[in-house]
């Protein structure tokens, strides 16, 4: 494969500084010492991280992310994993339809899943509350739950199965002995990415947010709203820092073009 | 793809039965009340009637602050993607001529923002540009580029601009995606053949990672037509697009059937786009993806 000529590094140089620019940025303004926003060329502190704790809506929100990032992965798989083996191992009538119709909610823009939960919910009296927020990011988180599971059970080798079969297994040893761990690198990484999803997810919650059940990002986005100030850097830094942490962690152990190939390619 | 014998017929059932459900209730549900909701009336004082009428859709059809409003998310939209297959195709064709640690190394910058908070991201973009004096303005005019300092706050342009950084990362991938189907010996034998690199790449390299732009393209579109976040944020109040439109009617003006009638209008205009370009390419490409 023949090498990269200068011109194209120099536009490859030109393309990182553009994708970095505005997280470096934001992560640099975090550190001022000034009441204001200014880039920390004249000094470097951490008391607007140190802000972060006066103002404890953005530590319950986080809390909550957390939350309602954790229990939907784990709520969407518990739907996921029998319908992943069920896609994966049997040729059924309406096997393509029900296939699209989980995929749905990638391709169905947040923001209208925002307006249709708000008013599901609120037909249904439980609007903004944690469950209601819970339900509607099982919804959301689902389609890469099912996707990361699914290419584990369909790469699997069944093989194992039998011969437990053949030793006298029943169905649910089968499933918790010889199942899970053979599709559970799978598993885990449609938790971790269903979990980074639901942690970022803005649009539709910012319909079901109410004073108390607000995510960090919601929390995020009604306060650069109304201001934009170095507190609000802070806590991006913060979120970026973590989310890094997880991008890394995510990569030494599962690979993350894999991870991210599930991300995209939404239209197949 | 699997050992599935015809004794199994009823076993599916059971096991996809939960996620069947769950996505009934919890989703087909809200999504039919949601177009039934644009049917109902309102009113400033006596709130949602249910009753069943046309007010809203004919509001949307004869008001032209309405069709403004949606060729700007469009038009957005589209220049947004635009950006991202003119910049991204190019950058994941040089990412995938890099040596291995680089390799990694820069698929990691480039694809980790995806993961990475929207918010935080156009916060940064907020930054960036932030007002007369914004660092991207002082960058282009010490560089000569430009005289007078570009308006990038509450402007189309800023909004595009911050759109394609958020959406880059999927055509990026989309692209490298298809470049890992092509194979590098076709390029060295149209060089020994005596083919400029310019020719290599517009009739070997651009040939076959067009399926690749495309299907990129399609997902850059239908997701910046329904973004939220940045153009909130970049746009401001006044610089409306479908979502922050249907935002205020349902979280403002409390006008919620004009809202649900604009969001199922933007969710059957995507659709359509998305699954009839889809169409269209899997029927000029078939072969690509077999």
């Amino acid at each position: 494969m023949s090498r990269n000529g200068p011109l194209a590094l120099l536009f490859h140089t030109m393309f990182v500084i553009f994708m970095t620019a505005p997280i470096v940025v934001v992560c640099l303004v975090a550190f001022t010492p000034e009441g204001y926003l200014s880039l920390p060329v004249d000094g470097f502190s951490l008391r607007w991280f140190r802000a972060i704790a006066d103002y404890p809506e953005f530590i319950d929100a986080f809390w909550t992310s957390l939350w309602v990032g954790a229990l939907s992965s784990c709520v969407a798989l518990l739907f996921a994993i029998p319908a992943a083996l069920a896609i994966a191992r049997y040729r059924f009538r309406g096997r393509g339809a029900l296939s699209a119709m989980f995929l749905s909610p990638l391709m169905i823009p947040h923001v209208v899943l925002g307006i249709a939960f708000l008013r599901f919910f609120t037909q249904a009296g439980i609007s903004g509350t944690f469950p209601a927020l819970l339900i509607a990011h099982t919804i959301i988180v689902f389609p890469f739950a099912l996707r990361l599971t699914l290419a584990a059970a369909i790469g699997m080798d069944r093989s194992v199965e039998m011969a437990a079969i053949s030793l006298g297994a029943n169905s649910w040893t089968l499933f918790r002995r010889i199942t899970l761990p053979l599709i559970f690198p799978g598993v885990i990484s449609g938790w971790a990415l269903a979990f980074i999803q639901s942690f970022d997810e803005v649009t539709m919650t910012v319909f079901l947010a109410a004073p108390g059940i607000e995510t960090l990002p919601v929390r995020m986005f009604l306060y650069v709203q109304d201001n934009i100030d170095p507190l609000v850097t802070s806590v991006s830094a913060c979120v970026i820092a973590i989310t890094m942490f997880a991008l890394i962690v995510l990569d030494r152990f599962y690979g993350l073009e894999r991870v991210l190939a599930g991300h995209s390619d939404r239209s197949s | 793809m699997s050992v599935a014998s015809t004794a199994d017929k009823g076993a599916p059932w059971p096991l996809i039965l939960p996620a069947f459900m769950l996505f009934i209730a919890v989703v087909l549900v809200p999504l039919a009340m949601t177009v039934l909701l644009s049917f109902h009336d309102w009113g400033q004082y006596k709130g949602i009637e249910p009753v069943f009428i046309l007010k809203n859709w004919e509001e949307i059809w004869s008001d032209s602050y309405f069709y403004e409003m949606f060729a700007r998310t469009f038009r957005i939209a589209a220049l947004a993607t635009l950006l991202t297959a003119v910049f991204g195709a190019p950058e994941a064709y040089i990412l995938n001529r890099m040596r291995a640690p680089w390799k990694g190394f820069f698929l990691l910058i480039i694809l980790g923002p995806l993961l990475i908070s929207v918010v935080a991201r156009t916060l940064g973009w907020a930054l960036l540009f932030g007002g007369r004096n914004g660092i991207v303005n002082k960058a282009l005019m010490s560089m000569g580029l430009i005289d007078t300092p570009i308006a990038f706050m509450f402007t189309e342009t800023g909004v595009i601009i911050a759109l394609a950084h958020v959406m880059m990362p999927f055509m990026v991938l989309s692209v490298w995606a298809a470049l890992q189907r092509v194979d590098p010996q076709v390029e060295n034998a149209a060089l020994s053949l005596g083919a400029g690199s310019l020719t290599i790449v517009r009739r070997i390299v651009l040939p076959q990672i067009m399926p690749g732009i495309l299907s990129g393209g399609i997902i850059v579109f239908s997701l910046a037509a329904s973004a939220f976040a940045t153009p909130s944020i970049i746009g401001g109040r006044r610089l409306k697009v479908a979502s922050t439109l249907a935002y205020d009617e349902f979280l403002n003006t409390l006008n919620w059937p004009l809202g649900a009638a604009v969001a199922v209008l933007l969710l059957i205009a995507i659709v359509l786009i998305v699954v009839g370009s889809n169409a269209l390419i899997e029927r000029n490409y078939s072969e690509v993806f077999r």
